[in-house]
């Protein structure tokens, strides 16, 4: 018990003086568990936010445009990856990582349950969810686990990219025929609100985040993250002449920020819950995908086992 | 003569390009998330090549038409990609062997291509696909072996692909009025020259796989001519949709 003590002790004094924490060191369970939570929820996002995209790849306008998203798309898996395996160093399998996941168990952004209808979702999509997505990130590569904050240096690398990427698609639309410049407001009006939501519940209502905070696994609250991305956006939208869909919107002098209208709440909670309008096709293309490929893993394992037996029979006998 | 060069360099173009296409179907579909990303690259090493043959094919044609009209506004029927490309994807085993079969050509041609072709500006493209495809030849091929080697099912099921697919492989090596002018412009050998080295590798391929040689010698072409399977219209309806819809429109 007091040895117990002393480890949390060192373990809190280490994490105020700002060090991160690596795989072998000890760590309280709840520690243990929120990061597996929140990493795994992460490698979830960037493997069904392939989906949305990916739609577009055989369908984009141009060669190149083509080309841009199917390389955005890959990445999207390879942090996928990334974070699967970051989420690994804390004693949990990608397998049991995927079975929660297909399963219904664990959650991923409510904002891949939305439908890609249009082009511009493309544009829409890579400026403002990539967009949320460094905001939420950047201050994860300072978080206090490792192999975590590792991670996700690389990952805002790519994010940024795509953010820009999807600006540029937005301009081009905007400069572009009238049906374009519908095209382009008809998505801001339908990812707006969804991406002021990736944020999270507002800081009165989140469950996690105090915790997080003091573990120095989050670093900043949920709506100190929203202002920063909305600041941010409403020039950029202004630039290309497109109009935030909120008549509440406004510049405060005083503040230097911008005020913005109520959240619906109840919109992310239905979605949170299973009710968005893509949740049940999401998740049942990811099932599929795994399951068709079933056999296809169970040959590469049985492969590479007859390998592995020949090769010792081969050392044996020499 | 400049017609013909357009002729030869877009066939090139349309192999690689519908194959991209097809091939990037399998985003976010494939058995693992590595091998979603490794499709997805190879993916993006055809697309690449199909950009920079396309916009070769356009320029040598003089009609001022670029990747994306050549792409985009074309009909299936002046499409002139091999019939074996256009192919619907599949199970994995499917896809793969596919893969494989052309990636084993791919690699003839362009070693051809890059070793032998007067074109300069041709044989800088084929050069750089040549590293592009034997990559993919040797991810298709190893793929093909641990399938044919692995589980029994895994066995039967790409012994079915194969033998659905062999018919569209003779097609390759054809060779027409097209790919005799390009010979005779010391730009590549003949097609019906890579059929002994393709069918030697093949054999080496199968042998290590333990699959079999089809017997099948009933075989489908057309494709050079714009003749092609049902799937290759309805392909194009998909990829050419937004051009098409919004004719003025710059993306
Ligand atoms: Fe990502
Ligand atoms: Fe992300
Ligand atoms: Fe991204």
């Amino acid at each position: 018990m007091t040895q117990q003590m002393d480890l949390n002790q060192r373990f809190e004094e280490y994490i105020a003086l700002d060090q991160k924490i690596e795989a072998k060191d000890w760590m309280p369970d709840a520690y243990r568990k929120t990061l597996i939570r929140q990493i795994s929820q992460h490698a979830h996002s960037e493997i069904i936010g392939m989906q949305p995209e990916g739609n577009w790849i055989t369908r984009a306008p141009s060669l190149k445009r083509k080309s841009i998203l199917l390389a955005k798309v890959q990445d999207e898996a390879g942090h996928g990856l990334y974070l699967y395996s970051a989420a690994e160093t804390l004693g949990i399998s990608r397998d049991e990582m995927l079975d929660a996941l297909h399963t219904g168990k664990a959650k991923y952004s409510s904002i891949f349950n939305y439908p890609t209808l249009t082009w511009a979702d493309m544009g829409s999509i890579g400026w403002l969810v990539d967009g949320a997505a460094i905001m939420n990130q950047v201050p994860l590569c300072k978080c206090s686990y490792g192999p975590y904050a590792r991670a996700m240096v690389r990952v805002c690398k790519e994010e940024s990219f795509h953010q820009r990427q999807g600006f540029q698609i937005m301009l081009n639309l905007s400069q572009g025929t009238s049906e374009q410049k519908d095209m382009a407001q008809d998505a801001l009006n339908r990812w707006w609100w969804p991406s002021l939501m990736m944020f999270g519940p507002s800081d009165a209502s989140s469950k996690h985040s105090k915790q997080s905070m003091r573990w120095k696994i989050k670093r900043f609250s949920n709506d100190e993250l929203r202002q920063r991305f909305v600041d941010m956006t409403v020039p950029q939208a202004e630039l290309i002449g497109l109009t935030i869909p909120d008549s509440d919107l406004k510049w405060n002098e005083e503040t230097g920020h911008y005020e913005f209208g109520p959240i619906d709440w109840s919109e992310f909670e239905q979605v949170v819950a299973g009710n968005g309008p893509c949740n049940r096709e999401r998740i049942e293309t990811r099932v599929a995908a795994h399951e068709n490929g079933a056999w296809v893993r169970d040959a590469a394992a049985a492969y590479a086992e007859k390998v592995a037996d020949r090769e010792s029979r081969q050392t044996s006998a020499a | 003569m400049a017609g013909r060069e357009y002729e030869w360099i877009l066939r090139f173009g349309d192999d690689a390009l519908v194959l991209a296409q097809r091939l990037s179907e399998w985003c976010s579909h494939g058995p693992a998330i590595e091998e979603d990303i490794a499709l997805s690259n190879i993916a993006l090493d055809l697309l690449g090549q199909a950009r920079a043959l396309l916009t070769l094919a356009g320029r040598r044609e003089g009609q001022g038409r670029d990747e994306d009209a050549l792409a985009y506004f074309r009909t299936d029927r002046e499409y002139s990609n091999a019939l074996l490309v256009e192919l619907p994807n599949g199970h994995f085993g499917d896809t793969i062997v596919k893969q494989m079969l052309f990636d084993q050509f791919a690699v003839l041609r362009y070693e051809a291509l890059a070793n032998q072709c007067v074109d300069e500006e041709l044989a800088a493209i084929a050069s750089k696909a040549l590293k592009e495809v034997r990559y993919h030849a040797a991810h298709s091929t190893q793929w093909v072996v641990r399938l044919g080697d692995g589980t029994k099912e895994s066995h039967l099921r790409v012994q079915e692909s194969l033998n659905t697919l062999w018919p569209y492989t003779a097609e390759l090596f054809e060779d027409d009025a097209v790919s005799k002018a390009c010979a005779d412009a010391e730009v590549m050998p003949l097609n019906a020259s890579f059929k002994e080295p393709w069918s030697t590798q093949l054999q080496n391929i199968l042998n290590e796989a333990k699959l079999l040689n089809p017997e099948s010698t009933e075989f489908h072409t057309g494709g050079r001519t714009g003749r092609h399977t049902e799937h290759l219209k309805s392909m194009l309806a998909e990829m050419q949709v937004l051009p098409r819809t919004y004719p003025l429109a710059e993306w």
